[in-house]
């Protein structure tokens, strides 16, 4: 059996009386691709939240690296990567700037940061993008170049949250490459998406509508169980708000 | 603690690469000591008096020109009529009105009281109040004068007096350059370290790159120390060019340490730093930051007793001015430029700063919540 690496129990978070997870439970193992998908508002957002040490669950039993998400969300946040839908780095640093500052930010020595940046900037072909401001950059080589950010300090787990809005195909494409890297040095992703045909690149996904999970399995069985052609066609059968 | 360099330099490239800050930091300390300086004064001069000479007499003539003799007033009407000086007291074409009774001349001859009557302009009261009080001393002098003249040449022997002469320690020539100067220069730190460090922290909401922090394992007190390091050695800076601007353009008198006035600064600067990052963290927007920043900054300004003493304040008020960190740093500068106070002189100021400091800070690092 694969070792739980995020473990969810009877997860709640209520905000006032609007109750954005309702009972979440679910295991997330080592080294796998975890897919969470769910319309827009179904509280996706907010249990990545809660998975990454930004947000208190109301109540429930969320282990994450180890460690309790109510209790010690700091220690979670010293092995897991984050990155948001909302572009987050730095607009008015360079890449470089933004790599070094991460990089000492998660305690990395001076001579590896550098030695990191040499090696990311070469895989991305960024070579000529270090001394440039985020603010210049398109947005598809931000996002890129944010997940390579996001996974610098080699974390155990990597949460993105929607990490592809907006971006082209082609981009989209370099990126799921970027993930199973990622996942094949033996980070586990745990990645949230609208994306369908993204959903099918996932090792497992999780559907969440109104603050539930309501299926959760690997996207071949999914199709079977729902008598479905693709993950798209599952998820407009269950994920339909007023199907469950 | 490695990973308070990295974000201290990461606020030093933002802050230096904001084209407009980076000029501003500069520019202000420049223009507002050069403005408020000599601008902000209570100097009086040319108080315009309006005459209402009932006497004519050389007594009264000799009154209205030793009053025109001084400095500060002017005889711009000279009426016979009450109720024309009255109007151009209500148009504002005059500050005061002197009126000198009939037989003026005659009774002061003989020696016995006479009353003259003034009105004053008080719309402004600190100017009404210093215009009177100048007057009186006008009038003090001629009394002396006539007394004089009446006991040299009569029989009667001269009257003891006690006459006081006056000397203005720490400030001889009452010049208002000094005592403002000291008091601008704490503004300028207040306000420059209140609005930048505060605009900054909730810059960082507004854009989300928060987020990215707080997902991070760094601590707290480092990212707050980090937001407060740069904008204290801007602070500092500013006060330098400051007093610089202080020496070479008004040539001001500094008595004391150096160090000590820039030690109190710091510690000034520090509460400032951390009661602005404070009001940020419940602020989710820059205009929600300024609108209480601003709230704050002239509050702590008017209360500090750079324009009114503190001993005239109602009570409720000095109370208030124990937390009021302005209040210790007015009382600091003047002291060390004017006075040349020590450590020892002003360390009650220094301590209790210290302790509001710490405070601020504290407040600022408890309310700023990584896990919301």
């Amino acid at each position: 059996m694969k070792e739980a690496v995020i473990s969810v129990k009877n997860l709640v978070k209520k905000f006032g009386n609007f109750t954005a997870n309702d009972d979440l439970n679910f295991e997330v193992y080592e080294g796998e691709i975890f897919g969470f998908l769910g319309a827009n508002g179904a509280g996706k957002t907010t249990a990545i939240r809660i998975l990454s040490g930004l947000s208190a669950p109301t109540s429930g039993d969320v282990t994450v690296a180890g460690y309790n998400a109510k209790k010690q969300p700091e220690q979670i946040k010293k092995n897991i990567g984050y990155m948001c839908q909302k572009f987050s780095l730095y607009e008015d640093l360079t890449v470089k700037e933004n790599i070094m500052l991460y990089g000492g930010i998660y305690g990395l020595k001076k001579a590896l940061i550098r030695e990191r940046t040499d090696l990311l900037l070469e895989k991305l072909n960024f070579r000529e993008y270090g001394d440039r401001l985020i603010s210049d950059l398109p947005l598809g080589l931000r996002q890129k170049l944010a997940f390579s950010v996001a996974v610098l300090h080699e974390p155990k787990i990597v949460f993105l949250d929607e990490p592809t809005g907006g971006v082209d195909p082609i981009t989209r494409r370099q990126f799921w490459e970027m993930i199973y890297e990622a996942a094949g040095r033996g980070i586990t992703v745990f990645v949230t998406t609208h994306y369908m045909d993204e959903a099918e690149y996932c090792d497992r996904i999780s559907i969440m509508s109104e603050g539930k999970i309501v299926a959760l399995d690997t996207p071949a069985d999914l199709k079977k169980q729902y008598h479905a052609a693709s993950v798209e066609e599952v998820f407009v059968k269950i994920a339909r708000p007023g199907n469950n | 603690m490695r990973t308070i360099f990295y974000l201290i330099r990461k606020e030093f490239i933002q802050i230096f690469r904001d084209k407009f800050i980076g000029k501003a930091i500069f520019g202000v300390p420049i223009v507002q000591m050069l403005i408020l300086v000599p601008a902000v004064t209570f100097e009086i001069k040319n108080v315009r008096l309006c005459i209402i000479d009932r006497d004519m007499t050389t007594e009264s003539r000799e009154l209205v020109n030793q009053l025109e003799g001084s400095t500060f007033f002017k005889v711009t009407f000279s009426t016979f009529s009450e109720q024309e000086a009255n109007n151009l007291l209500h148009k504002g074409k005059c500050d005061l009105v002197l009126q000198i009774p009939m037989g003026f001349g005659k009774e002061t001859g003989n020696g016995n009281p006479v009353r003259i009557m003034v009105s004053a302009n008080a719309i402004n009261a600190v100017n009404a109040q210093l215009s009177w009080a100048y007057l009186n001393g006008v009038i003090r002098d001629y009394n002396r004068n006539i007394m004089a003249e009446n006991t040299s040449g009569g029989t009667l022997p001269p009257v003891p007096q006690v006459q006081v002469t006056s000397r203005y320690w720490y400030n001889e020539l009452l010049n208002y350059k000094y005592y403002m100067l000291p008091g601008v220069l704490g503004i300028l730190v207040l306000a420059i370290g209140f609005i930048l460090a505060g605009l900054n922290l909730v810059k960082e909401k507004e854009s989300g790159t928060i987020e990215q922090i707080n997902v991070t394992p760094v601590k707290k007190v480092h990212f707050i120390i980090a937001k407060m390091v740069p904008f204290l050695i801007i602070g500092l800076i500013d006060l330098a060019v400051g007093l610089i601007i202080g020496k070479l353009a008004f040539n001001i008198p500094f008595e004391g340490s150096i160090a000590i006035l820039f030690l109190g600064s710091a510690i000034f600067l520090v509460a400032v730093l951390g009661l602005a990052l404070f009001i940020s963290t419940f602020s989710s927007t820059q205009q929600q930051f300024m609108f209480t920043a601003f709230f704050f900054i002239i509050v702590f300004i008017l209360m500090s007793g750079i324009f009114t003493p503190l001993e005239s304040m109602p009570a409720w008020a000095q109370k208030f001015d124990l937390i009021n960190p302005a209040a210790y740093v007015m009382r600091i500068n003047r002291m060390v430029m004017l006075k040349g106070s020590t450590f020892q002189d002003i360390s009650t100021e220094i301590y209790s700063l210290m302790l509001i400091a710490i405070v601020f800070t504290a407040l600022a690092i408890w309310r700023y919540r990584k896990t919301a």
